[in-house]
């Protein structure tokens, strides 16, 4: 039986992970961009949240699979060796309003069973917190909240996909799902047609679209929002030990700061309602930036000074109608699943929703899953000199001298890693591109922005492969037009 | 692990490293050169136009032509020169005792040297934190000096039809090469209402080739998705705030990024090196020695230069303050002066000076002026200059016999109408 999933996000991965356990299924993920997890999944705010801000009445499937997607996380976070910590969450409040607003979340955890939340003031909230502002009364602390590398885990889901069988196509745009005789015949896309038994739209901002071409859901429309973000260089002075969140009020989302996997610290985002056409708009704003910023200003000490800003950038999440996850299995067409407007807390629960639609696809379409006994659960995460001992650094290069070059000064990045990433990409059947190797070794991550990497990373890229440099691709396009002289000479 | 001595260690195989190995060399100094690339030379490699050694080699040479002659230099010396190292940290030991960390492709290696001097250059600005919004293509986005790594190293061509940020003479040179290998370049903007570099590179690279120039102006936007494709510039108002209202489009497909340099410190600041937030760089005193005992820093890392010919000068006075060093186990304590910061200069080096020797200080100031004396007041000297600017580097050579006479704990530098 043939599954073709509409996506290579976090969604779609981890449920292609699930259903890779089992026998007898040929598993193709779907992919219009040249690598995994380009769209939402690269841009969010990282969080794996408890459960204790989902209503249980108003929502009570993002409810229940967030609660789940925590634990769900833990384990796989160890088996795809996934940089993660849990170093739970601290919903800050200035005042009296907003006390009385987080409050409210403890009772919200009481309903959803979610463990060891409650308010902490004062000297305990200090203590749990040396960064905290000296504007904030008090939080609500829940210990479960943890945060991974979000690029990462769909790399690493990605990776084990293909260990364990399963296939991925990028740059391939599904544009209709094909019915026949009330039953799904496969999908249509920039590269052919793809036969599947069942198609699972896991499309993230374009799943209205990919549910509208199977003829279903007609009044189902995602509204692009997009969340902005400020990334501080790690060597700031002002480093969050929590995951540090404003309480929503009716006037503000809350705006996170908190320190990334990767030492970062990462400030966002914004929640703005975009027109239904800037569906792929990750452009940033001034007035975004100014007031994460201020927002900032509330969970911080202090803020570092602007010129440590090294990045700014935004994702555009997938707004459903009344916030409501639409993930369902069709009777007619037969073997059509959405897994639609998967928005907050999507990355969280998104083990969860794997394991919701696998149990679904057995019930709904008589399925019967057997757990495969040769599927391997793990995958080993890269070898990084960053932040290794002298000793270690020493040893890995006895073993690969390769580690002992270092390409990117700002994150010690080494040509080992390099080709590793360039490895592992071709290992997934995605394209190699700068920004892939980018998101893998994290070089050009830091201060310098990749300005002395780029180039040299361009040139292992274009040796490997056997290209110009001009023609490795950045993200989309080449890296440089062409050869100066030759088109001078040629007056182009 | 392989562990090897040195008197010196300098770290960073451009001008100001190798000016300082051949120097230390000469001195006396067992002195170990270590450079990350598998080249020695750092950004003149990619320098292909002229305006280098004027003052060092008293001929106008391109920057691969003064770095071919320096290394030249070196090769004759007894400089151990280590490439495709890189230095990973710095463990100080004692005060005449710092490990350099470095990783190879033979594995970890330590050198131990009484002193270190530090010439790792500087980094770019880069288009986030000089606070430039919008989309971020994938392609068309580069900072000046990737830019010109491509083009005049590799052969490169980065874009056809280019916006280049900021007016420092990176960005006037860039638009120069652009032009020259016949890509359009539509625009610079600068932000204040003057150019950043040097006048021979305005009328040489822009008004030779016909580019607008911008002051007063900002980019408030890139627009693109897979590349660039226009860009949004406005004039900055009375509050400093760009106006909407004064917003236009440029289409290009590439934007470079020339906003200014920054001293690349990282490994400094790990061992808790003293900065000064005015130069991004370490607080020195007249032998560049910063404020751990036995760490000199000369060129790009200590000041921003213009001229490669200051970028040398320091590198050799950072030598000879590491044979100072070593010859008295320790730069001799001395009651130090103080050198302020008075009207008009924005920035200073060296920032202490004891009266002992000879001085050259270098500085900028905050605004162009003219007709001025530029003064320290304190000790009696003066100059008169028809202009001063900040894209001109300040550089003064106060003798000793003049510092001598300094009875205050303090100095002061200021730029004054004559």
């Amino acid at each position: 039986m043939r599954i073709v999933i509409i996506g290579a996000g976090v969604v779609g991965l981890s449920i292609a992970r699930v259903l890779s356990m089992y026998k007898g299924l040929d598993i193709v993920v779907v992919e219009k961009e040249p690598d995994v997890g380009w769209g939402a999944s690269k841009a969010n705010t990282s969080i794996i949240h408890p459960g204790h801000e989902e209503d249980p009445e108003l929502h009570p499937l993002r409810a229940r699979l967030c609660v789940e997607g925590n634990k769900l996380w833990r384990q796989w976070v160890k088996e795809l060796d996934i940089p993660a910590k849990w170093p739970g969450e601290l919903m800050v409040f200035t005042n009296s309003e907003e006390e009385k607003e987080a409050l409210r979340y403890i009772d919200t955890a009481r309903r959803n069973n979610v463990p060891g939340v409650r308010a902490v003031y004062g000297d305990e909230l200090r203590r749990l917190e040396p960064a905290i502002s000296p504007m904030a009364v008090g939080a609500v602390y829940a210990p479960t909240a943890g945060n991974i590398s979000p690029f990462e885990a769909v790399a690493a889901l990605a990776e084990n996909l293909v260990e364990n069988g399963g296939r991925i196509l990028v740059n391939t745009l599904v544009k209709s799902v094909r019915i026949k005789d009330k039953a799904v015949e496969g999908v249509e896309t920039s590269g052919g047609f793809i036969q599947a038994d069942i198609v699972i739209n896991a499309a993230g901002v374009h799943a209205d679209e990919i549910s509208h071409s199977a003829g279903v859901e007609e009044d189902f429309v995602i509204r692009p929002r997009k969340g902005e973000y400020i990334v501080f260089d790690e060597d700031t002075s002002v480093k969050p030990l929590r995951l540090l969140h404003t309480t929503p009020t009716s006037l503000t989302k809350g705006v996170y700061a908190i320190t990334t996997t990767g030492g970062d610290l990462l400030i966002g985002p914004t929640a703005v309602d975009m027109p239904y056409e800037l569906k792929e708009d990750t452009s940033t704003t001034l007035e975004g930036i100014e007031y994460l910023l201020r927002e900032a200003g509330k969970l911080l000490r202090e803020l570092p000074p602007r010129s440590l800003i090294t990045r700014t950038f935004a994702g555009v999440r997938p707004e459903p109608p009344h916030g409501e996850w639409l993930i369902k299995v069709y009777e007619e067409p037969w073997g059509f699943i959405n897994v639609a407007g998967i928005r907050s807390p999507g990355l969280t629960a998104a083990p969860a929703i794997a394991y919701y639609v696998a149990d679904m696809i057995s019930k709904s379409y008589a399925v019967s899953l057997e757990h495969r006994s040769d599927w391997k659960p793990y995958r080993r995460g890269f070898l990084r000199l960053h932040g290794k001992s002298l000793r270690e650094i020493d040893e890995l290069v006895s073993v690969n001298p390769d580690y002992g070059e270092v390409v990117c000064y700002c994150r010690t990045v080494s040509k080992a890693e390099i080709l590793e990433a360039v490895k592992r990409i071709k290992t997934i059947g995605a394209q190699v591109t700068l920004d892939g190797v980018k998101f893998r070794t994290k070089a050009g991550f830091g201060r310098c922005q990749g300005s002395f990497c780029r180039w040299r990373i361009a040139g292992i890229i274009a040796g490997l492969e056997g290209k110009e440099m001009h023609e490795v691709v950045v993200k989309m396009e080449r890296y440089g037009l062409g050869d100066v002289k030759k088109m001078l000479r040629e007056g182009a | 692990m392989e562990t090897l001595v040195y008197d010196v260690v300098v770290i960073g195989g451009g001008p100001a490293g190798i000016a300082s190995a051949i120097k230390a060399d000469s001195l006396g100094l067992k002195t170990a050169l270590i450079e990350n690339r598998d080249i020695l030379g750092g950004i003149p490699l990619q320098c292909i136009h002229p305006g280098f050694g004027i003052h060092y080699f008293k001929e106008d040479l391109t920057g691969t032509e003064f770095i071919e002659r320096l290394i030249d230099r070196l090769r004759v010396s007894s400089v151990d020169v280590y490439t495709k190292t890189h230095v990973h940290a710095i463990d100080v030991i004692a005060h005449d005792e710092k490990i350099v960390n470095t990783v190879r492709r033979s594995g970890v290696t330590r050198f131990v040297a009484k002193t270190i001097i530090y010439a790792t250059g500087a980094r770019e600005r880069h288009l986030y934190e000089i606070g430039v919004v919008g989309d971020r293509p994938g392609s068309g986005i580069y900072t000046a000096g990737e830019a010109q790594a491509l083009m005049d190293i590799y052969g490169v061509l980065p874009g056809r039809e280019i916006v280049i940020i900021g007016s420092g003479d990176v960005g006037l040179i860039m638009a120069r090469r652009f032009s020259l290998e016949g890509a359009r370049v539509k625009a610079v903007v600068e932000m204040l209402p003057y150019p950043g570099g040097l006048t021979r590179n305005i009328v040489q690279c822009l008004y030779d080739f016909n580019i607008p120039l911008y002051l007063g102006h900002v980019v408030t936007g890139v627009k693109g998705r897979n590349r660039v494709e226009k860009v949004i510039v406005a004039r900055i108002g009375e509050n400093g705030k760009p106006l909407k209202e004064t917003e236009f489009e440029i289409p290009c497909d590439t934007v470079v990024v020339a906003a200014g340099l920054i001293p690349n410190v990282g490994l400094l600041e790990k061992i808790g090196v003293a900065m000064d937030p005015a130069t991004r760089g370490p607080v020195v005193n007249e032998l560049l020695e910063a404020s751990i005992p036995g760490v000199f820093v000369a060129g790009n890392a200590l000041i921003i230069n213009d001229l490669v010919d200051y970028v040398v000068e320091q590198g050799e006075l950072a030598a000879k303050g590491a044979k100072l060093f070593i010859e008295n186990n320790g730069v001799p304590s001395v009651d130090w002066v103080r050198v302020e910061k008075g009207r008009n200069i924005r920035l200073v080096v060296p920032h202490y000076i004891s009266g002992e020797r000879d001085v050259v200080i270098y500085a900028r100031v905050q605004q162009p002026e003219r007709n001025v004396y530029v003064s320290i007041p304190e000790i009696g000297y003066f100059i008169r200059l028809t202009s001063v600017k900040p894209a001109e580097m300040l550089r003064l050579w106060i003798p000793g016999r003049i510092l001598s006479r300094v009875d205050t704990r303090r100095i002061t530098l200021e730029v004054k109408p004559a």
